[in-house]
């Protein structure tokens, strides 16, 4: 028996190694709750071991982040092994949005669930194809329709937010403090008619 | 610079000259929502940047044509219901309603703004995608299995398995003059003679030969054939009888 070697078991770190295999091989961001489901343990627990692995995977000390993001818990890559990240995988998810798909994609994420007539009577233009699009990269889904037969509506997936590196929706910026509010423009509009009128 | 009507145009909702895009739109076949004016205009500012000095002409053209699609999309924009919702402004009241509208869009193409900016600040996160979670597979356990009884059933999968056999398929089919002759000496014997009686202990084959043997007698008009009615016993005379 090698008892006068063996050190003193945390009960935490041994929760925090089985939490650091759940994420490992976890396919999406993993709640407190799944956490703790998976583990036959205390939600509170969870949340001290992650604390525990957050301090461990860290970006400068290890090549593996832990991060909160999509409304749970995931491994990123650190930082600095972008470069050779990049040389390694591609990401078609976020390669080569346009204009159109991320406006469609901001009318989805502020206003979701929404159908695709409501989004394009916002743009101005028919969103069939950005709509589509999107689908197909995974960052917009199905939500449901308006009414029974009525138009489909959809929404931002986890995947959206950890492509965008959001904790949650809630940290979108407020819609209000981007651009000018109606006011604004109205004066400019009628700035410029009456430049015209003169 | 060619024609404006061929200029080659590349947009998300059509590729090809501009001209049959012009077609298309006024035929209906192609919506004028879907397409993106101002990828038209760039297409065309780019082909004249290309030139050392502006062909006037094809920009007149140019201008024209644009103004007809703006104005087609414009009308396009506004349901029928919005027009008339439109008509009972007043004009200031329309004006406050347009630019509702406009901020609104505003806003969130300044949140597409953002969301490009964040795009680029998060460039070097890099994770994994998974597949979706598999469900989980029920547990089919093995019953206990002998070694020595597996690797005998292992070496009689592994024997070379017999050839199989395809005597059914080789049918022996008796030459037609056998029947001919025997047909023949019976009719010497007998002026006539019932055929399925004749023929009654003989296997399928032999009787369809000679049936055959029957049929080759009657066209060269040495027997007659006679039958009551259809699948009745057949009765031969021979002809000369």
């Amino acid at each position: 028996m090698t008892g006068a070697l063996r050190l003193v078991e945390n009960p935490v770190d041994r929760l925090a190694r089985t939490i650091e295999a759940l994420l490992v091989i976890a396919p999406s961001p993993l709640s407190i709750e799944e956490l703790a489901a998976a583990a036959e343990d205390e939600t509170e627990r969870v949340e001290t071991a992650l604390g525990l692995l957050a301090s461990r995977y860290r970006e400068g000390r290890s090549g593996i982040v832990l991060e909160h993001v999509a409304g749970g818990y995931a491994f990123r890559a650190a930082r600095e092994a972008a470069e050779a990240c990049s040389r390694l995988v591609e990401r078609p998810v976020q390669r080569g949005l346009s204009q159109a798909a991320l406006e469609t994609l901001a009318v989805v994420a502020y206003l979701g669930p929404v159908s695709r007539p409501e989004i394009a009577r916002i743009r101005g233009v028919a969103a069939d194809s950005a709509v589509a699009g999107l689908v197909e990269r995974g960052l917009i889904a199905e939500a449901g329709r308006e009414s029974e037969g009525g138009a489909v509506r959809y929404k931002v997936t986890p995947l959206f937010e950890r492509v965008f590196g959001l904790s949650s929706l809630s940290e979108l910026p407020r819609l209000d403090d981007l651009a000018e509010g109606s006011d604004d423009l109205r004066a400019r509009l009628e700035e410029v008619a009456g430049r015209r009128g003169a | 610079m060619e024609a404006v009507r061929d200029l080659e145009l590349d947009l998300d909702a059509f590729e090809g000259p501009f001209d049959l895009l012009l077609t298309l739109v006024l035929k209906e076949e192609v919506g004028l929502a879907d397409v993106e004016v101002a990828g038209v205009v760039l297409t065309f500012v780019e082909r004249l940047a290309e030139r050392e000095s502006p062909d006037l002409e094809a920009c007149g053209e140019f201008l024209v044509l644009m103004a007809a699609l703006l104005e087609l999309k414009a009308r396009g924009l506004f349901p029928d219901e919005d027009e008339l919702a439109f008509d009972d402004l007043d004009p200031e009241e329309a004006a406050g309603e347009l630019a509702e509208r406009l901020a609104l869009y505003r806003r969130f193409k300044a949140a597409a703004g953002w969301l490009e900016q964040r795009l680029d600040t998060e460039s070097d996160r890099f994770f994994r995608l998974g597949p979706a979670p598999l469900a989980p597979v029920p547990e089919r356990p093995l019953a206990p299995q002998e070694p020595a009884l597996l690797a005998t059933a292992l070496r009689a999968l592994a024997a070379e398995p017999p050839e199989p056999s395809l005597t059914h398929l080789e049918l022996r089919f008796p030459p037609v003059s056998l029947f001919l002759d025997r047909f023949r000496a019976v009719l010497r014997r007998r002026r006539r003679f019932v055929f399925d009686s004749e023929v009654g202990s003989l296997s399928r084959v032999e009787q369809a030969v000679a049936f055959l043997a029957l049929l080759e007698l009657r066209k060269a008009g040495e027997i007659k054939l006679g039958q009551p009615a259809p699948f009745e016993p057949i009765t031969v005379w021979s002809a000369a009888a």
